[in-house]
């Protein structure tokens, strides 16, 4: 499945780990299970920890290593289940997660808008031709009407702020 | 009427051009019908019996002139001349094809309309009273919070994907017009005891095959706050609604096993984080919005005019006692169009009647119309002097039956005739029971009396908040109908009760028919509603009535 970030696919650098393997050198993605059996001492390794999140744990369970932590990975089971939508607006904007927010599971390419306002910068894309088409496809809107922490300024506050362009109909 | 600007212009194309593409990549077989489905959902496209069904929205119920001829376009050149308005404020096209669907979308939205979030499990179009901004003891105009909602909810990136699908009401008067006692979220507009605006809000209400009356848990949200109020309601929901069982995933179920007292607790944690966030309502943002709501120039007139004192056709009589209501100018009043003849589906109109009912609202309504949940359709602004003519022109085209709130001005959803899930048919139930009741004189000394019909359980008639409400099920491979009665959906809102086992197809308007018999039997006055006699006696009189004989 390829990996997007900053609009292009890229190389995975992660390490996905399995319950029962050993963790190997180098950037991992453990599952939040064997996450949690031992966080602090993972979190003493000298490469990068990310975690695998499920989307019915209550996110603020992984608030005391927030940051440490390089990359989460929430988990979209099918399209239909937004919950890791919710999941990540708290990381970034209750929890101020600066590192990777991963998409993985359905993902598809008419979700990837509602996941840039989510606050995701990495998506693991279901199928080739939709990955392809990430950079037109986060361009389709340039009017947002409601506020998140993705910082993009509300059909509001462009109205308000330039009352002339916005003419009346 | 709301003028769209620039920005909301954009946006809509956007959007349509998004649609285009989706269609295209479903089309070339890119994306499979279930993954279609739910992005075809959220543009209000339904696979039907027949064909695709396309729903419009039309926020808070108000139209321009310009965009009903629009839809009466849409009607002739992609559908078969006509549409239905539902009980949502929405319109509906049965015949579509799939492949013009982007042309007709486009169409639209060149006149500011849109299919937007009318299905799918997101929030779906923010529906309010039809009377909004004209009625005499509105609090304030509904429709400017309306839109707040509107934008606020479109294409919201945390709450697209819900466990279900999710029904803002919103009314501010004392009257409910809007039903917001079983929607998912309902607000009431109200000022506190220091005079400041805002909102009590209910949550859990809904019809479907678990019915249940919105619960109050939060008397008042100052209005500044009332978009992070309802985000952390979707937040709380979005998290912890089931997702295990279609049936059991609409917020009330969860409102319901979590307890109103726990839920609101949970909204209340959340709602702390949030309040004082970007979601806080300035007051620059609302006065833009209510600056974009224009109205009309209305004159000063006399409100007993020489015109109507000089009209005394009984025809016309009836129609100005049934169909016309009072307004908050002097001179002026609300006038509502029947879409239920005698014999005829309610809630449609054709391509001719809407431009038809275009023209008149040009010349008698300052260009403005409205639709309400009851498949009606009214003209906000007209001037009494002008009645007399209007009538003329309505009775013309068939939208002038005076029997609004009457016995045969039947809420029904589109059942057997058209829809996939139906059981049973509920079209021909109403169409059998308008003749039936067919005489003013009958209809009218029996008095405002709901019938809801539903042609299964989840509801779409209302048949729950029906005076009475009739329900078809499946029986061993027969249509069957169960009878409830007490139902309602205004401020004093309930759930009917059945009134015994359920009755064939053929038997339905006669049990109808006992029913009201045992009514106007029972009813202490003439002005004692059917409602209000069934919550003084209970259902035992009438049931006894109506098996009695069977
Ligand atoms: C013909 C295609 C239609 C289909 C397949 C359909 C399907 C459904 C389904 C499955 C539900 C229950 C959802 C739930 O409770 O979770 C529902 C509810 C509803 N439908 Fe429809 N519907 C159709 C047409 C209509 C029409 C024409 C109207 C208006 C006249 C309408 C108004 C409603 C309303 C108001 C509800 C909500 C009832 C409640 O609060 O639970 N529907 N519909
Ligand atoms: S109530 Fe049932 S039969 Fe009627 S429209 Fe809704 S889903 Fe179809």
């Amino acid at each position: 499945m390829p990996l997007v970030k900053n609009t292009t696919i890229v190389a995975d650098e992660f390490v996905r780990v399995a319950d029962e393997d050993s963790i190997p050198d180098g950037p991992v993605l453990l599952p939040a299970a064997r996450f949690l059996v031992d966080p602090d001492g993972v979190l003493k390794r000298n490469a990068k920890v990310g975690v695998i999140w499920p989307n019915n744990k209550p996110i603020a369970e992984l608030a005391p290593y927030l940051d440490r932590l390089a990359a989460i990975a929430l988990v979209f089971p099918t399209f239909r289940d937004g919950r890791g939508y919710s999941q990540a607006r708290l990381l970034r904007e209750r929890f101020g997660f600066r590192g990777e927010l991963r998409a993985i599971g359905q993902v598809l390419r008419d979700q990837f808008v509602f996941m840039l306002r989510a606050g995701f910068d990495a998506f693991e894309v279901k199928k080739d031709s939709d990955a392809a088409a990430f950079a037109d496809v986060a361009k389709r809107y340039s009017v947002f009407y409601q506020p998140t922490g993705d910082g993009r300024a509300t059909a509001t506050r462009q109205r308000l702020s330039h009352p002339a362009e916005a003419a009346r109909s | 009427m709301y003028a769209y600007d620039e920005i909301d212009r954009t946006f809509l194309n956007e959007r349509v051009s998004e649609f285009r593409d989706q269609v295209q990549r479903r089309l070339a077989g890119e994306l499979t019908e279930d993954e279609f489905k739910s992005l075809r959902l959220m543009n209000g496209v339904y696979l039907q019996l027949h064909a695709y069904m396309f729903r419009v929205a039309i926020p808070y119920g108000t139209l321009s002139s310009r965009q009903l001829r629009r839809m009466a376009h849409v009607a002739r050149k992609y559908d078969r001349g006509y549409g239905h308005f539902t009980t949502r404020q929405n319109i509906q096209y049965n015949w579509i094809k799939l492949a013009e669907l982007p042309d007709a979308m486009e169409d639209l939205a060149e006149v500011g309309i849109h299919a937007i979030q009318t299905s799918g499990n997101c929030v779906r179009n923010v529906t309010t009273d039809q009377w909004a901004g004209v009625v005499p003891d509105e609090v304030e105009d509904p429709r400017v919070w309306a839109e707040v909602l509107r934008q606020y909810t479109t294409l919201h990136p945390e709450f697209s994907f819900l466990p279900r699908k999710f029904k803002i009401a919103i009314t501010a008067s004392d009257h409910d017009r809007a039903a917001i006692k079983v929607h998912d979220i309902g607000l009431r507009i109200l000022r506190n005891d220091k005079g400041e605006l805002g909102f009590e809000v209910l949550v859990g209400g809904g019809l479907g095959r678990t019915p249940f009356i919105g619960k109050i848990i939060k008397p008042f949200v100052h209005a500044r706050d009332i978009i992070s109020y309802v985000e952390a309601v979707l937040r709380v929901y979005n998290q912890y609604g089931r997702r295990d069982n279609i049936y059991k995933a609409r917020i009330k179920i969860l409102v319901h096993e979590l307890g109103a007292e726990a839920f609101a607790r949970d909204v209340e944690t959340e709602w702390a984080q949030i309040r004082d966030s970007a979601l806080l309502i300035d007051d620059a943002m609302v006065d833009d919005i209510r600056s974009r709501f224009s109205y009309p120039a209305y004159e000063k007139l006399s409100d007993t005019p020489d015109e109507l004192k000089k009209a005394d056709d009984p025809r016309f009589q009836a129609w100005l006692q049934n169909s016309v209501a009072p307004h908050k100018e002097p001179g002026y009043a609300i006038v509502t169009l029947s879409l239920k003849p005698v014999g005829g589906p309610p809630g449609d109109a054709t391509a001719e009647q809407m431009d038809a009912i275009a023209d008149l609202s040009d010349r008698y309504s300052f260009g403005e119309l409205r639709v309400g949940h009851e498949q009606n359709l009214a003209l906000p602004n007209v001037a009494k002097r002008d009645l007399p003519a209007l009538w003329r022109a309505l009775d013309k085209i068939g939208v002038a039956t005076p029997n609004v709130n009457l016995v045969t001005d039947i809420i029904a959803c589109p059942g057997l005739d058209y829809c996939s899930l139906a059981n049973a048919r509920s079209i021909p139930i109403a169409q059998e029971l308008t003749r039936r009741f067919a005489d003013h004189d009958l209809a009218s000394m029996i008095g405002r009396l709901h019938v809801n019909i539903s042609g299964c359980i989840n509801a779409c008639g209302h048949h729950h908040v029906g005076h009475i409400g009739i329900l078809g099920v499946e029986k061993n491979g027969e249509e069957v109908y169960q009878i409830t009665i007490g139902g309602r959906a205004d401020e004093k809102a309930e759930l009917g009760v059945l009134i015994g086992p359920a009755v064939k197809y053929a038997e339905v308007a006669d049990v109808i028919e006992d029913i009201v018999e045992a009514y106007l039997a029972l009813r202490a006055r003439p002005d004692e509603l059917f409602v209000d006699t069934v919550k003084r006696l209970g259902v035992e009189p009438f049931k006894e009535r109506v098996y009695a004989t069977r």
